[in-house]
């Protein structure tokens, strides 16, 4: 049987008034791709930061449901939400590393989690970067500045960023969408090493690249404009691409809309 | 211009003062001809420092504390009031100073309460403003992905505060507080109402000084002759000091980023 890690339970959710998401259950399994598909702004990302409360920082918002991380409830009082987001790692759509050189910014996460022996942070951050497949490509300009390095790179040492904190998760909201197809190319290869150790969660509105990467993919849409999300199919990737049950996600698989 | 001018206005005094004992002796006694300027250089070195260690943390605390914590109802409300510090005129703050801190000063350190302390105190509210305003423009305009993506590591809020958007915003604070020490330097009105204006140099906290800004201003109505000429040299002192208060803090700053 295969573990889950995340166990999504009748999750709905508002920004303000307006109900975003609508009645979500799905279990997501461990060391596999699961990407979320969907017409943009139909709530993939919206979901994607229910799961580390990243929602949390927007005003104004409301949550109903549950979720649960290998067992936890992870909206219960008693959750540590900095050490959650430690263990459920998140990829932004743009590369954004901080303004500090390619050493520094992956080993900010191990120091803000108490690390500060500097052999032992050597460690992590070689460790990192060769797992995101960028140490041979920065090690000898580790105390350059991060901003200097091709958006590709970025992305890659943002992904590094995130393992060196050691999560058990990784979420990734559109990660490709803002870098060249050379370097997606070289992230997708990297998505495929990474899930040996990690489970990933992927928002993608690149079929094709959800097609390729994933081992399970949801279908969420919106059905009215101004309605919520709701989750219309989840299934293998392959049953999605190939044999979908639902004429909704045969339609917009088949490109006839979104 | 203004510089040519002062110079021009100011140079003969060094015709009849050695430039040394102008700049450095302490006998300030205009009707013998003693014009020796130390004790108001030092009086405005020490109002000038003592306002900014008070007021620049306060500032900053405003000013982080308005960009990323209060909720916006609070923001509207504290927003508008630290502007309207700013546009109080100069004069009220030193009636503030005579009617409510003189009093207070007098009684904690003793003495008549016209002080340096009081200076520091009322200087210190008035530079508040400036460098709030412009400290919370450089916090809130640091990127917002680097704010997420530090707290997606389980960083918590004040780490990420800290580590990420305070060094981000550096540039900027300095800035600010480059403008509110500008601002302390040249303050004139509110200084000389509370500060007791004696020309000696102060050897504790309750006793009265004097600074370039505020001798200028309460001789120069009935100042005439060398004494007059004397209230130049002392502006082209006071501009000369200004401007490299102003380059030493950038020379600082752009060290640091290097």
């Amino acid at each position: 049987m295969v573990k889950v890690t995340f166990k999504v339970q009748n999750l709905d959710f508002w920004y303000g008034t307006f109900k975003a998401l609508e009645n979500i259950t799905i279990d997501i399994s461990a060391n596999k791709v699961t990407a979320f598909i969907g017409p943009s702004g139909c709530g993939k990302s919206t979901f994607l930061r229910c799961l580390n409360r990243m929602n949390d920082l927007i005003e104004e918002t409301r949550i109903e449901g549950k979720i649960f991380l290998d067992g936890e409830d992870i909206y219960s009082g008693e959750v540590n939400v900095a050490d959650l987001r430690r263990r459920v790692g998140m990829i932004f759509q743009h590369p954004n590393p901080f303004p500090m050189s390619v050493y520094e910014n992956v080993a900010y996460g191990p120091r803000i989690h108490g690390i500060k022996d500097k052999k032992r942070l050597d460690e992590i951050v070689e460790k990192s970067l060769d797992k995101a497949a960028l140490w041979k490509e920065v090690k000898d300009k580790l105390h350059t500045p991060a901003l200097s390095l091709s958006g590709g790179q970025q992305q890659r040492l943002c992904i590094a960023r995130v393992l060196a904190v050691n999560p058990e998760v990784i979420l990734m909201d559109e990660p490709c969408s803002a870098i060249d197809p050379t370097s997606t190319q070289k992230i997708e290869d990297l998505i495929d090493e990474l899930k040996q150790s990690y489970t990933i969660i992927i928002v993608t509105h690149n079929m094709m690249q959800a097609a390729r990467v994933s081992d399970f993919t949801a279908f969420l849409l919106a059905e009215n404009t101004n309605g919520p999300a709701k989750l219309i199919e989840y299934d293998s990737t392959e049953v999605i691409f190939t044999n979908p049950k639902d004429k909704r996600t045969e339609n917009y698989i088949t490109g006839r809309f979104g | 211009m203004i510089f040519l001018f002062v110079g021009f206005k100011g140079f003969p005094i060094f015709q009849k003062v050695d430039l040394l004992e102008f700049l450095f002796g302490t006998n300030w006694i205009p009707s013998k001809g003693k014009f020796e300027i130390f004790p108001f250089i030092v009086g405005s070195f020490l109002v000038t420092l003592g306002a900014l260690l008070i007021g620049t943390p306060l500032a900053l605390a405003t000013a982080i504390f308005l960009a990323e914590i209060a909720p916006l109802k609070a923001k509207k409300i504290i927003r508008p009031a630290v502007e309207l510090l700013a546009g109080i005129p100069s004069v009220i703050y030193g009636f503030f100073g005579i009617v409510i801190l003189v009093p207070i000063v007098s009684k904690i350190f003793g003495g008549s309460g016209f002080s340096l302390a009081t200076g520091w105190i009322v200087l210190a509210i008035m530079i508040l403003p400036t460098i709030t305003t412009i400290s919370e423009d450089a916090i809130s305009s640091v990127p917002k992905g680097f704010k997420m993506s530090s707290m997606a590591l389980g960083a918590t809020h004040w780490q990420t505060i800290w580590k990420i958007i305070l060094p981000a915003a550096s540039q900027g604070i300095i800035t600010a507080i480059i403008l509110g020490l500008g601002r302390a330097v040249g303050e004139t009105m509110a200084v000389l109402m509370v500060l007791g204006n004696s020309p000696v140099i102060p050897t504790s906290l309750k006793d009265g000084v004097s600074t370039l800004t505020s001798i200028i201003a309460l001789d120069m109505s009935y100042a005439s002759g060398d004494h007059q000429v004397a209230l130049f040299s002392m502006g082209l002192v006071l501009l000369l000091i200004s401007m490299l208060l102003v380059a030493f803090v950038r020379f600082f700053s752009l060290r640091k980023r290097a």
